[in-house]
């Protein structure tokens, strides 16, 4: 039971709460936690009143760069960042996409600068009758969010 | 203050600097010999061979006192041994004042005038923009109307792929014009740029229908339909002979209208047109060389 308790309960670290269950694995992915060493709990298809099922990932002594941040908001904007300091929540990090996604997303247009030449691609996030679309900054192209690849 | 920014997209100037542009052209039609590049040279980095664009770019510097380096085709350019663009970029603006380059990919522009120490001018990045076409568009508009305020636009063709007509609509939502869109439905106007409409309150109609729509239009802007946009070739070949203009379409038109187009032709303008006083398109492509003057003294600074 109080070794249960201490895999649960974070001393210091990042959670990543309210997932949805089908993109947990992509944000493990993403957020490179295949090649973390630090202690990595991560629950998925748990109880959710919100959601159904959900998600949760919990990272000791771990704590994101806005960057990374930037990457789960793509593809789960409504998850919930905890940062826990002495198990206390010290900080609730609403995401948000910024204006500008730097070097996360591929340009889905194959004959875009970007996908040839060692070039970091730029977004210009639009928001426009509640559609979230990406602009490449290079191409010009857009992209709707749901259609959004992860480098 | 010199202002040395580089010309990716016509939205990267606004309708002053447009109007700017436009009256520098006329200043180098009225008198296209001034030598004021002097001692300046402009590299011309055609990464894909455009002859028309390259000899009107290189025709403008000389004919203001430049002189010109480049290659017209990657083929013959480092670029084929593999050299990035980047390193290209690099290595050709410690020998040049301003860049004009013409590139497959696109984005290419907008990435060179990130990392090159002088301007860019964008002169075609694979589909995306050509802003010295466009800029040659609007003057050739302004020159045959009198202005560019409150006309009546008719645009024909492909309107799905043709970046020109894409450019004309940003570049003229500045002057309040009305369009038409004349597309079989397979080329329509995409939905991004009829929302670009709504949103500056530039109000335009749809058609499919090409005989007796442009009555009321000052301006008919014709694009390339080409064979390998459609995926059913019959209805190419259907497509191809309903949207060519013949000289008989423009009985009914108005006296100021002008007929433009990008050019090369392929089908959609009957040769009889040629000879009707409202056939402009070569005109307008001569104006080209105006235009460049004037990109290239406000890019160069003067
Ligand atoms: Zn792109």
């Amino acid at each position: 039971m109080e070794k249960q308790l201490k895999v649960a309960a974070l001393c210091n670290g990042t959670v990543i709460d309210h997932l949805p269950a089908e993109k947990l694995f992509t944000v493990v992915s993403i957020l490179n936690l295949e090649q973390c060493s630090n202690q990595i709990t991560i629950g998925n298809n748990l109880e959710s009143k919100r959601l159904g099922t959900k998600g949760i990932i919990k990272i000791s002594d771990r704590f994101f760069a806005e960057h990374e941040i930037n990457k789960i908001a793509l593809i789960a904007p409504n998850a919930k960042i905890n940062i826990i300091r002495n198990y206390q929540v010290v900080e609730k990090h609403p995401l948000q996409l910024p204006d500008e996604v730097r070097d996360i997303i591929q340009c889905p247009n194959p004959n875009c600068i970007t996908n040839h030449q060692a070039v970091a691609t730029r977004f210009h996030v639009v928001d426009e009758k509640n559609a979230l679309r990406l602009r490449c900054h290079y191409c010009e192209r857009e992209v709707a969010r749901e259609e959004v690849k992860i480098k | 203050m010199r202002d040395t920014k580089s010309l990716v997209t016509i939205a990267d100037y606004s309708k002053d600097e447009i109007l700017e542009i436009l009256e520098s052209a006329a200043g180098f039609e009225a008198n296209p010999n001034r030598k004021i590049l002097q001692g300046k040279v402009v590299a011309t980095l055609f990464f894909e061979p455009s002859t028309r664009t390259r000899l009107s770019f290189e025709t403008a510097v000389v004919r203001l006192g430049g002189s010109v380096i480049g290659f017209s085709d990657a083929a013959t350019s480092s670029s084929s041994k593999g050299e990035s663009l980047n390193d290209t970029i690099r290595m050709v603006s410690s020998y040049a004042d301003a860049i004009v380059m013409r590139h497959p990919l696109e984005g290419a522009a907008r990435y060179a005038s990130e990392i090159s120490p002088i301007p860019i001018i964008n002169a075609g990045d694979g589909a995306n923009q050509h802003p010295s076409q466009t800029l040659l568009d609007l003057y050739s508009i302004r020159k045959t109307q009198g202005g560019l305020e409150n006309l009546n636009i008719s645009l024909v063709g492909d309107l799905k792929y043709g970046r020109t007509v894409h450019s004309l609509i940003i570049a003229m939502s500045h002057f309040k014009p009305r369009f038409k869109f004349i597309a079989p439905d397979e080329l329509k106007m995409p939905e991004e740029y009829k929302d670009f409409c709504r949103k500056n309150d530039i109000p335009f109609v749809e058609t499919a229908e090409l005989t007796d729509s442009f009555n009321d239009a000052d301006i008919l802007y014709m694009t390339r339909v080409q064979r390998e946009r459609f995926q059913d070739l019959m209805e190419y070949e259907r497509v191809k002979n309903i949207y060519t203009l013949h000289d008989n379409m423009l009985e009914n038109t108005k006296p100021n209208l002008r007929i433009l187009h990008p050019l090369p032709r392929v089908n959609e303008i009957n040769p009889d047109v040629d000879s009707n006083p409202k056939a402009y398109y070569f005109q307008q492509a001569q104006n080209g060389l105006y235009i460049r003057q004037a990109i290239l003294s406000k890019v160069l600074g003067y």
